[in-house]
């Protein structure tokens, strides 16, 4: 395949991968906006989401209805999941120190990742679920497009001007901005912090949650880690565009996307993660503020 | 007199906000100066420019170093300033809270300790002989100040008059040749602000200190300082005599208002 | 002179203890397993204290540790197999090697946040890991030659990797001779850093970098020498892991290794070392015991529910549960528990106080302790 056919291919899968890399970064971000916590364990959200949907689809196999009901099930578990976890995990943790509240999102992740093994419904092989193929690839010149990837790239575009209409229009997203940036004046003004915290929660973890959905439908090889390494390149993403700024997570997903696929095609699939921790690395040394977040003194 | 520290025109603009505009101080040796004005004015900000906690923006901090030698300090590390002789109290009490009263008081003679890491972790001799003297000196430090029977308190223990005083005796372990005092007298009563008073004409006098503070009492303000800078919105606004200033129109308004100027 | 005595008493009640276990052996009341955990226990304990040093004492949280160790073991493993170095030179090559990786990364990324340094360190280990396993195919790029034999032997892993030589006492293995000594040399000598005044200086980092840095303490100086002495002790843990085990390959450094012994650090009491050295044993033969023990104990109970409560589906096949990820979700909850309800972990900052006696500078004595 000659060079632009192969870059359009790459940019195509790119985008697509990125756009599922957006839609976790942004739970990242969101997060550690409001409470300056890197949550170890959203990548896990993805994991769950993805399960809850595969066994949808395992036992109604694929129509439109059984596609309805797996978002919704993926969405409403995952959610339920979030909230669970920040009400009892990470709440008792916000006047801790942050190394403390850090540990302890390293465990839930842990614990995440490895109880569903236990089970023996869920069990610890992989599963893997053949998915139809419901659309024709599309063929321009030498370039091959799956519509699956399309419509998952679509599919995340619109959850992200969703989740940027209702920060920036809604009263919940307002006060979710407020507590981000002063969780005390916020208290004071008759913002519940609580409640606030819980719904970005809410909010990020059913984008992981969906986003789970789509990562499997595209790569339907499941296993209880499977959310490690999309999770940990989401938060790559998130901080290359800067942590804590939700247009920076949505860019630094898809630039992230993009640039692991261009990896794979034009080096080598088995240098990809390390480019993209050794990216991570550099912005950090050269720019802790990321690209695009901020970076704010502490006052003496 | 000699002149200890001088400044020129030194700036501090974060982003679009001028905290601290064309302040200009000259400080002698064995001067004890106050540096006062109402809240925001940026007085701590012009002690973290010269312990190097903030670079200055504009302007140049000058320091004799003790050859007689003018040395630009603007911009240096804190711990580089303070190996030169500046030593800081803070605002809000900074003490090692897990740490007892006599490492709190070590730290500040860390940089200054003969023995090297390697000789530390195998116990040679110059490290054993280098902690019993080093035991022995700050134990009679902390008898002067009265509090070496609670060497090995924890330091968030101590009642907060002591944790105050504790302060001040670390920021002298390091025997600094100026010492900067942030708000020295936050939180006590009268007596104890009589005492503090006390303390500070004491260690002026007994480690041959030159002393800039900040202070919002005026009663230790009035009492003790030689001279004063106002500063208000981070430009110095009136300098002189405590009685001079005391009348200064200008200060009352930025403090009270400008109906108090007419009261 | 007290120091040094109390310095010589600890290596005499070293001996004993050593002497002690011996003497078990001989008994054969401790048997060749048991030495092996044993053995595995004192690496765990020597790659917590490192970790302990950099995290629990100078409060900067580093995720990577897995990475170190992998660094030193594959150093040490392959001039043993390649060059055929001798044990002595080789361990203490892992462990340099090893603190040199320390300071290339510490230099750049210890002027990083907290948080930030938390992931870079993690992230390197990742790095770590896949740069071992493409690290033939470079070396094969870079010198032009597809047929070379490779060093490290990249994802089928390094094997053959001489074990240490027997000799000295009976029935011993003789890894316990080489690993016992240096771990206790090591958790002395730390001890030791700690209670110096570059140790002070380190905690008072931990407690309050601007007001450290106010007193004259060299931030960035002190946070490197911390992180590379952790490297090098890091990389020594490797590097004595490698002649144990025999064969290395790079899944074995990965994340949740990293974050044993975060776990391990955690749970002793960050800045703590001798809740370090419980609990690095005791999660040591708690992990060894999940492994083994409970994944039958769990499976004898399994069926046992199967037969008294559901006998009708015997026939379709006994049920078997798969506990090997107990452990994982065991520590997991450890992990989270701690930090809600005890932070401070076993010890929190203090020390056994028998220890406390051995290593207390001789003129606290004469103090009163509160």
């Amino acid at each position: 395949m000659d060079i632009v056919s192969l870059f359009f291919q790459q940019l195509i899968n790119g985008l697509s991968k990125g756009g599922i890399y957006a839609l976790i970064a942004l739970g990242y971000t969101m997060v550690y906006g409001i409470i300056k916590l890197i949550n170890f364990a959203h990548g896990d959200i993805l994991m769950v989401g993805a399960y809850i949907a595969y066994f949808v689809f395992a036992a109604w196999g694929f129509t439109p209805g059984s596609i309805f009901v797996a978002v919704l099930f993926a969405v409403a578990g995952s959610v339920l999941l979030g909230i669970s976890i920040e009400a009892t995990c990470y709440r008792p943790m916000r006047s801790a120190p942050r190394i403390n509240a850090l540990i302890t999102a390293i465990g839930v992740s842990i614990f995440l990742e490895n109880f569903p093994r236990l089970i023996p419904a869920i069990g610890p092989n992989y599963r893997d679920l053949t998915v139809p193929k419901l659309f024709e690839t599309i063929h321009i010149g030498e370039v091959s497009i799956d519509p699956l990837k399309l419509l998952t790239l679509v599919v995340s575009l619109v959850l992200m001007t969703l989740l940027i209409l209702i920060v920036d229009y809604s009263k919940a997203g307002k006060a979710m901005r407020a507590v981000s940036f002063d969780m005390g004046a916020s208290a004071l003004m008759g913002i519940s912090v609580n409640r606030t915290v819980s719904f970005t929660f809410a909010l990020g973890s059913a984008l992981a949650g969906i986003g789970g959905v789509l990562y499997m439908l595209n790569f339907p090889l499941l296993d209880t880690y499977m959310g490690i390494m999309p999770g940990l390149k989401a938060f790559v993403a998130a901080v290359l565009g800067g942590i804590g700024s939700i247009p920076g997570a949505i860019l630094g997903g898809l630039r992230l996307g993009i640039a692991e696929a261009l990896t794979a095609g034009f080096i080598s699939s088995k240098v990809m993660d390390f480019v993209v921790f050794g990216f991570l690395i550099l912005i950090l040394l050269l720019k802790p503020s990321g690209l695009l977040g901020v970076h704010r003194k502490e006052k003496v | 007199m000699s002149t200890l520290l001088r400044t020129e025109h030194l700036g501090m603009q974060f982003g679009g906000l001028r905290a601290v505009g064309d302040f200009s101080l000259e400080l002698a040796e064995g001067e004890l100066v106050g540096l006062i004005g109402p809240n925001g004015a940026g007085k701590t900000t012009v002690f973290n420019m010269l312990t190097g906690v903030y670079a200055p923006t504009s302007g140049t901090i000058t320091l004799a170093t003790k050859t007689g030698n003018a040395e630009q300090i603007g911009g240096l590390l804190p711990h580089r300033i303070t190996r030169k002789g500046i030593a800081r109290t803070f605002q809000n009490i900074r003490l090692f809270k897990s740490m007892t009263v006599w490492e709190n008081v070590s730290i500040s003679r860390h940089f200054q300790v003969p023995y090297r890491l390697a000789q530390g972790v195998f116990r040679l001799p110059p490290f054993r002989k280098a902690e019993a003297d080093l035991r022995s000196e700050i134990l009679e430090l902390l008898a002067i100040f009265k509090i070496d029977n609670k060497a090995e308190m924890q330091a968030s223990n101590l009642p907060y008059g002591e944790q105050r005083k504790l302060e001040i005796v670390r920021a002298l372990a390091s025997k600094p040749r100026l010492l900067l005092l942030d708000e020295p007298a936050a939180g006590m009563n009268p007596q104890e602000t009589l005492e503090l008073m006390e303390l500070i004409r004491f260690i002026k006098e007994r480690f041959e200190l030159t002393v800039l503070l900040i202070e919002h009492d005026m009663n230790l303000v009035m009492g003790i300082c030689e001279r004063l800078l106002v500063l208000d919105y981070g430009l110095t606004i009136a300098q002189g005599l405590p009685a001079e200033i005391r009348n200064n129109p200008v200060v009352i308004k930025a403090y009270l208002g400008e109906d108090a100027v007419h009261a | 002179m007290k120091n040094l005595r109390s310095t010589l008493l600890i290596f005499v009640v070293a001996a004993l203890g050593f002497g002690a276990l011996q003497a078990l052996i001989v008994a054969e009341i401790l048997d060749d397993y048991t030495l092996q955990i044993l053995c595995v226990a004192g690496i765990n304990v020597l790659m917590a204290l490192s970790l302990n040093l950099i995290s629990g004492f100078t409060g900067q949280l580093a995720l990577g540790h897995a990475g170190f160790m992998a660094v030193g073991a594959y150093t040490t493993g392959v001039l043993l197999v390649q060059a055929h170095w001798l044990l002595f030179p080789a361990l203490v090559a892992g462990g340099l090697m090893t603190a040199l990786f320390g300071l290339l990364i510490g230099i750049p990324t210890l002027r990083l946040r907290g948080d930030y340094l938390a992931i870079v360190t993690l992230g390197f280990g990742e790095i770590i890991r896949v740069a071992i396993n493409n690290f033939d195919e470079i070396l094969r790029w870079a010198f032009n030659s597809p047929d070379m034999v490779g060093w490290t032997g990249g994802p089928t892993g390094l094997s053959g990797i001489p074990g240490y030589a027997t000799n000295i006492m009976v029935n011993n293995p003789a890894a316990f001779l080489w690993i016992y000594p240096i771990v206790v040399l090591s958790v002395v000598l730390v001890m030791n850093l700690i209670r110096s005044s570059h140790g002070r200086a380190l905690v008072a980092i931990r407690e309050d970098e601007i007001s450290a840095q106010a007193m004259g303490i060299n931030l960035f100086g002190m946070k490197l020498t911390s992180f590379t002495i952790s490297a090098f002790l890091a990389g020594l843990g490797g590097a004595l892991y490698a002649p144990f085990i025999g064969y290395l390959s790079p899944p074995g450094f990965d994340f949740l290794r990293s974050v044993f012994f975060v776990i391990i650090v955690v749970l002793g009491g960050m800045g703590s070392i001798t809740g370090t050295v419980i609990a690095g044993i005791g999660l040591t033969f708690l992990q060894e015991f999940l492994r083994t023990s409970a994944k039958d104990a769990g499976n004898g109970l399994v069926v046992l529910i199967q037969q008294n409560l559901f006998p009708s589906t015997i026939s379709a096949g006994a049920w078997s549960v798969d506990l090997v990820p107990l452990s994982q979700v065991l520590f997991g909850l450890i992990l989270i528990l701690l930090m809600i309800f005890r932070p401070g972990g076993l010890m929190g900052t203090r020390e056994l106080p028998l220890t406390r006696w051995l290593t207390t500078p001789w003129w606290r004595k004469k103090e009163s302790l509160p």
